[in-house]
């Protein structure tokens, strides 16, 4: 689906319509480009400032890309018991940034998730769809490694 | 019906809240999001008050009134919690009192002190924010932004602009432009709306003061100011005189007292504006140009039509606004007269308006040099001249220097909503009669309702007219403009809703009644002045004799008309 027709699907000048629209174009785009938002505030009809407080007031919406790995940590309560905080700190400082943020370069974004369904694995955490346990200071470290090497 | 406030009953509108009812009864409940005229959010909570029944403290803004409800608005419960209130405001609030623009004239200020809060009782993070200092015209200082909310309703609802918006939740609330950026990379029209209702410090106008003193110290430029029609009636605030008190002359005698050269009135050039306008409308008239003719005296309804209405430029009329002609006259006509190297005047504008500091810089407004070097808002010239140290309301009434300094009473009613539209009037009728008109007083477009509208006929022609005051109140009528569906021939707009007189850079806060005193005032000095009518102002008259030739010649439209640039909306 190209934008357009993104669009053509909401009628105009419907401001009950921001939220699915943004909504829509984040599943297309995978964040909210600015040129979208723009587009957004022309066809409902309401100002781009308006566009940009609604979208930053709901968790859901990101108004920057993800980096090309997204690194999801658990933080659910058996990740937790196992150390999750502490991989997680690792990865912040390995990444040189925090969870909630993409690197400059948009090769890595953290997040953090609450339990996944793989306890037994604990600590897990997933890249993209590839899941991965019982982690430990050192094995993230290469691990992370390994994903900057391949680039 | 009735209810009970403080154990004293009072009668009560269905629909009304209970602060409606309380401000009429004189009993005062502190608030501070709350807006009058808008619909309350009732997010700050400072307007909490007792209800008996309720079980809890409810936001009397938002609280509507109920037979038999008994209502107490400052029982202790109610006074500790206010001040609360105040102190998790001052938890996460610069506490910079002593160096903040607002200093003595602060909602937040004034709320602590009323509730005796002595102490920092809760140590909080401070909110972060970005100082916007890039834009002419306007600064904003989040950190200092209570989240009250008055300044986005405004702007949104009452300027119909939208240029800033609560962004972010939680702690990193603020108020803000989209994409945070600065408030000079978006649409907004540099009104002044937001801090004239900003309750606190968080928004200001860029001070030029500190350049107009360099320019009075440096004993090479001549320095040249002149006062708006607004001014007079209102700076007197600032110095605990009574609103609408007129001191135009102590305004005179205040800028010779710090320094400044040469003292003119833009009264005058609103005189010169009537004379190229109405001849505008005229020719649009006879000789079937665009209409409706809409003014372009107020700089912030102009660069709302470019940004918003490009496609409607040509509507707008082709005069400089007020201060610009008279920079302009300034520097040409005044500066070969008295044998001045135009270069070494500066020109400063004493102005209601924020707006004008933008247009002040506008390429086109001017040749080789700017027509004006700077603006200052009424509220920075009572500002300089407290630092000058002079006692405002024991000064002399001192008179405008000649030649650029005599004006007639069409000159002094751009002050009010409307004004531009009557003064045109009475001059357009002149030009196309031969004679004045039977009354002056033209009050079908007098008042303080945001469209006001008539029709004159003038030698057979019925003129269809509109003032329109409130950029919230122009769209309908730029609408029908674009579906080819007006009517009108002449409209005027002003950006600040009633005018000039309550322009972003008057004395604060502005309340409904020190407008109305205000209008009074301006009407008065009207009624006042020998001559009325621009057309007999006979410094105008000298004007074209020596120079201009006639309105509309070549050399007034090279000096006096402009062009405007189209902008976009985001
Ligand atoms: S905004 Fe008010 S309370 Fe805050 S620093 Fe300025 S004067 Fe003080
Ligand atoms: S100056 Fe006027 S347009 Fe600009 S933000 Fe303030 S209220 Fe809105
Ligand atoms: S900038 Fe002023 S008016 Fe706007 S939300 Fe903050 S405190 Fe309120
Ligand atoms: S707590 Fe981490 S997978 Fe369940
Ligand atoms: S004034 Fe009523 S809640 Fe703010």
């Amino acid at each position: 689906m190209n934008n357009q027709s993104i669009f053509e699907a909401y009628p105009r000048n419907d401001a009950s319509l921001l939220i699915p629209l943004l909504q829509n174009i984040q599943t297309e785009f995978g964040y909210l480009p600015e040129d979208q938002l723009e587009k957004v505030a022309e066809h409902i009809g309401i100002p781009l400032s308006r566009v940009y407080g609604v979208a930053t007031f709901y968790n859901q919406f990101r108004l920057k890309p993800l980096g090309k790995y997204v690194i999801r940590v658990c933080r659910g309560t058996a990740c937790h018991v196992k150390g999750s905080l502490d991989i997680l700190r690792i990865l912040e400082s390995e990444l040189g940034i925090k969870a909630g943020e993409t690197t400059k370069d948009f090769m890595f974004s953290i997040e953090t998730v609450a339990c996944i369904g793989a306890c037994s694995i604990a600590p897990v955490i997933v890249i993209n769809d590839e899941y991965f346990g019982g982690l430990t200071p050192k094995s993230i470290q290469k691990l992370i490694k390994k994903f900057k090497d391949k680039g | 019906m009735n209810i009970t406030i403080n154990n004293i009953e009072v009668w009560a509108n269905p629909g009304e809240t209970v602060l409606e009812v309380a401000e009429r009864e004189g009993i005062r409940i502190p608030t501070l999001c709350y807006l009058k005229g808008f619909s309350p959010t009732g997010s700050c909570r400072m307007c909490m008050v007792e209800v008996e029944d309720q079980g809890r403290l409810v936001p009397s803004c938002a609280f509507p009134v109920y037979d038999g409800m008994k209502v107490k608005t400052n029982s202790p419960e109610v006074r500790r919690a206010r001040k609360t209130i105040i102190e998790l405001l001052l938890a996460n609030h610069p506490q910079d009192c002593l160096v903040c623009i607002r200093n003595g004239n602060c909602d937040l200020q004034s709320l602590a002190a009323e509730y005796g809060v002595r102490s920092y009782r809760y140590v909080g993070q401070r909110r972060k924010g970005k100082l916007d200092l890039a834009s002419p015209a306007i600064e904003r200082d989040p950190e200092k932004c209570i989240l009250c909310g008055r300044c986005v309703r405004v702007c949104h609802e009452m300027q119909n602009v939208g240029a800033i918006d609560l962004i972010n939740r939680g702690f990193n609330s603020t108020v803000a432009p989209a994409m945070d950026r600065s408030l000079n990379t978006v649409a907004c029209v540099y009104c002044g709306q937001c801090i004239v209702h900003c309750p606190v410090g968080a928004l200001r106008e860029k001070s030029d003061q500190k350049r107009v003193w360099e320019a009075i110290n440096n004993t090479d430029k001549l320095v040249v100011a002149q006062i708006a029609p607004a001014v007079r009636v209102a700076i007197g605030e600032e110095f605990g005189l009574q609103p609408g008190e007129i001191v135009t002359g102590k305004i005179v005698a205040a800028l010779r007292r710090m320094g400044v050269d040469t003292v003119f009135d833009t009264n005058f050039a609103a005189d010169l504006t009537i004379m190229e306008e109405a001849n505008e409308l005229i020719e649009r008239i006879t000789l079937q140009k665009t209409l409706p003719m809409i003014t372009s005296c107020s700089p912030g309804w102009v660069k709302y039509l470019e940004h918003f209405y490009p496609d409607l430029m040509d509507h707008l009329s082709t005069c400089k606004s007020p201060h610009e002609m008279e920079g302009a006259m300034i520097k040409s006509y005044y500066a070969r007269k008295m044998g001045i190297n135009p270069e070494k005047i500066f020109v400063v504008s004493v102005m209601p308006c924020i707006a004008k500091k933008f247009e002040a810089q506008r390429p086109e407004l001017g040749k080789e040099f700017q027509d004006v070097d700077a603006v200052i808002t009424t509220r920075e010239l009572a500002r300089m001249i407290r630092v000058a140290g002079l006692d405002f309301s024991r000064l002399p009434d001192e008179g405008f220097d000649d030649p650029l300094g005599e004006s007639t009473g069409a000159g002094a009613i751009f002050g009010v909503a409307g004004g531009v539209m009557e003064a045109a009037l009475r001059t357009a009728h002149y030009m196309m009669t031969g004679k004045d008109m039977p009354v002056i007083d033209f009050s079908p477009i007098r008042g303080l309702q945001g469209v006001k509208e008539s029709t004159v006929e003038i030698n057979g022609i019925k003129l269809k007219i509109a003032a329109v005051s409130g950029l919230k109140n122009i769209d309908v009528l730029l609408k029908d403009i674009q579906a080819g569906k007006s009517e009108y021939h002449f409209i005027e707009v002003m950006a600040c809703p009633n005018g000039c007189i309550n322009g972003g850079g008057q004395p604060l806060p502005s309340t409904p009644e020190k407008i109305q005193k205000r209008t009074e005032a301006i009407y008065k000095i009207d009624k006042g002045l020998p001559k009325r009518c621009s057309h007999h102002n006979q410094s105008i008259q000298k004007l074209y004799q020596e120079f201009l030739e006639k309105p509309g010649s070549h050399t007034a439209h090279d000096l006096l008309h402009t062009h405007y640039i189209r902008r976009n909306r985001y």
